[in-house]
């Protein structure tokens, strides 16, 4: 898909359009998914899954040395007809949406004592969000989380991450047939926390998953949602918004797996940088595999360069191994503030403090629209206000 | 009595090779309720002198002066510009994705007006204009220009220019991409405020076209970036029945 850029200096925006009998999505990783830790050799950096990443901030998530030894206090609200349950590794739900894809989900999944897991059941619509707030108290934690929906069961979770820690995480969504999950995840860190996590959906037949990424603290942050789909007409929506600070790294990528026929995905990340070696990573696979005819899938992401010194990655990249799709495409811009805007906003009277608050807000605007939150919304708007008063 | 007085206006731009000079010693002066056409073929600089008034950053003074009531216009940064009185209706607005049409008017309003418009006269007074120019109500809820035609960014210019109330408008080629319809709506929006007396008007234009709706005090011909020729409303004539050809002979533009 073509479209216009406007590419700063310190910024790489690759893409790729695959027609593969065999997919390198999946072979292009240096080992294949697994639980065990020690079937993934301890990384340097150069792989292609690590090569944007600074393994020397991760605390040795990657290399066996991180120690249990955090505390993150969890506050979970569960609406009427939702239970919650802390189950050992062997309860069939954990570890059923999706296998650690790399070495630190994989250390997660060894290393977690307990896995929470929250249930809606069966034909269930809830009217209130199911809410877990996970504060970090200092110290490093290994989490294991399931959220299971039963079939045209109805639910919206907000998982908020706030405090400081060292985490790695598997976030497991189970969305039964026919069902509906919306899931937002808040990641609004400290300023020295460091967040690894693998999110893992499997969409049932027919079902709905959204997903809502909100990335602002820490120090690095690399989450990876991936779907799949667990039988036909099922459809994922991944959107995204993170605002890169000063020295931050904030790395966000997606797999949508299209392992079944009629399956629909749509996948929008929007992200503004400022300040000195702020980072923001943002890598799109899409893999249609031969089964998956009739699919239909979109993916964009969009970077605003505040101020020089900011660096953004941003790889797209689509496998289509069947002819018989709907739709495939994708895009991937990165470019400074648009002075032409800024311009025409100025020329009619506002000043440019308004002006670049109107722009920048603007940009957001129809992820921060997706999320149908109030609470979320507002504090999410007042988040922005803040980092931009620190740069204008 | 509100004036506008361009002095000798010299105005480059940065090209292939270093700085152009575009505007090569501009004279101008446009009073409050008075009515002035720039006239002129294509790249003889008329837009340039538009967005150096309004303070494009493209736009490099070398010399000369602009003055709003003895005020140092190219002092001012633009929306000091405005906020003293100037607006310019631009050719070629440009989308403000994720900011909905009546987000912006009011901003910009609160930002001229110095104080927020109270909400309910505020609606009423935006309604109304958006009636008289035949704007759909439902324009209001759309982002900043963005999938406008032609026709509804125009419209959409003049609203502003109604609801802001300007010393000095300048509009620059308001009519180009207009059919007959929407060239009458727009230029009625045009004529409801020059009729207050309280704007001074400079309509930019290279079709006479236009000036059968919006009657010019004065026309100016503008060639190879400087005024060539000023007289009445006669000027219009001629150059409808000659053509420019008598100002761009031997000159460079295009």
């Amino acid at each position: 898909m073509a479209e216009a850029l406007n590419i700063p200096v310190g910024s790489t925006t690759a893409g790729s359009i695959a027609v593969a009998a065999e997919s390198t999505v999946a072979t292009r990783m240096s080992a294949p998914p697994s639980y065990d830790v020690a079937d993934f050799a301890v990384p340097h950096g150069r792989e292609e899954e690590w090569r944007f990443t600074p393994l020397e901030r991760l605390r040795g998530l990657h290399d066996g040395t991180a120690v249990a030894d955090g505390l993150i206090r969890t506050e979970v609200y569960t609406p009427a007809g939702v239970t919650q349950e802390t189950v050992g590794r062997d309860d069939p739900r954990v570890g059923r949406a999706g296998v650690p894809a790399d070495r630190v989900a994989a250390q997660a999944y060894s290393a977690f004592e307990k896995a929470s897991v929250v249930s809606v059941p069966k034909e269930t619509v809830l009217t209130e969000p199911i809410r877990i707030n996970l504060h970090g108290q200092g110290g490093t934690a290994f989490v294991h989380q399931v959220i299971e929906l039963g079939a045209f069961a109805e639910a919206v979770v907000v998982i908020d991450h706030t405090g400081d820690a060292v985490v790695a995480a598997n976030v497991d969504f189970l969305v039964g047939d026919g069902a509906k999950l919306t899931v937002v995840s808040v990641q609004d860190w400290d300023a020295k926390a460091v967040h690894v996590a693998q999110h893992n959906a499997l969409v049932g037949r027919d079902a709905s998953f959204k997903s809502i990424v909100v990335t602002f603290g820490g120090d690095v942050v690399r989450l990876h949602p991936r779907v799949q789909y667990a039988g036909p007409g099922g459809e994922a929506e991944l959107f995204g918004l993170y605002f890169t600070d000063k020295g931050q790294h904030q790395e966000h990528r997606l797999l949508v797996d299209h392992n079944a026929p009629h399956c629909k995905s749509n996948a929008v990340y929007k992200g503004a940088l400022q300040g000195d070696d702020a980072h923001a990573v943002w890598i799109g696979d899409v893999l249609i595999r031969a089964v998956a005819e009739g699919t239909d899938t979109y993916e964009m992401n969009r970077n605003l360069v505040l101020t020089d010194g900011a660096r953004v990655d941003s790889v797209p990249n689509l496998e289509i191994e069947t002819g018989e799709i709907a739709g495939a495409g994708h895009a991937s811009a990165t470019g400074r503030f648009d002075d032409e805007q800024l311009f025409y906003l100025m020329s009619r009277g506002i000043p440019q403090v308004d002006a670049r608050r109107l722009v920048i807000r603007g940009f957001f605007a129809e992820l921060v629209q997706q999320i149908e939150l109030p609470d979320v919304e507002e504090r999410l708007l007042t988040k922005i206000e803040a980092e931009l008063e620190a740069s204008i | 009595m509100a004036t506008l007085e361009i002095n000798d206006l010299h105005v480059t731009v940065d090209a292939e090779g270093g700085a152009r000079e575009i505007l090569k010693g501009v004279d101008l002066t446009v009073k409050q309720g008075e009515t002035h056409a720039i006239m002129g073929p294509n790249g003889s600089g008329k837009s340039t002198l538009a967005y150096s008034i309004a303070g494009h950053p493209k736009y490099t003074i070398t010399g000369g002066t602009v003055t709003l009531d003895g005020e140092d216009v190219l002092e001012m940064t633009v929306d000091e510009r405005a906020r003293a009185g100037l607006f310019l209706a631009m050719q070629y607005p440009v989308e403000v994705p994720g900011v909905s049409v009546s987000n912006f008017l009011r901003t910009s309003a609160t930002a001229m007006r110095g104080e927020a418009p109270k909400l309910r006269t505020w609606v009423k007074e935006v309604k109304t204009a958006m009636e008289q120019l035949q704007m759909d109500p439902a324009f209001a809820e759309r982002n900043v220009n963005e999938g406008f035609s032609g026709g509804e960014k125009k419209r959409h210019e003049i609203l502003q220019l109604e609801l802001l109330k300007p010393k000095v408008a300048i509009l620059d080629e308001t009519d180009s991409g207009l059919d007959v319809d929407a060239l009458r709506v727009v230029s009625e929006g045009v004529n409801r405020v020059r009729e207050s007396g309280e704007v001074g008007t400079l309509l930019i234009t290279h079709y006479t076209r236009i000036l059968r709706y919006i009657k010019p005090d004065f026309v100016h011909v503008f060639a190879q970036g400087r005024i060539a020729e000023s007289g009445g409303a006669e000027l219009a004539d001629k150059l409808e029945n000659e053509g420019y050809e008598a100002y761009v002979k031997g000159g460079v533009s295009a």
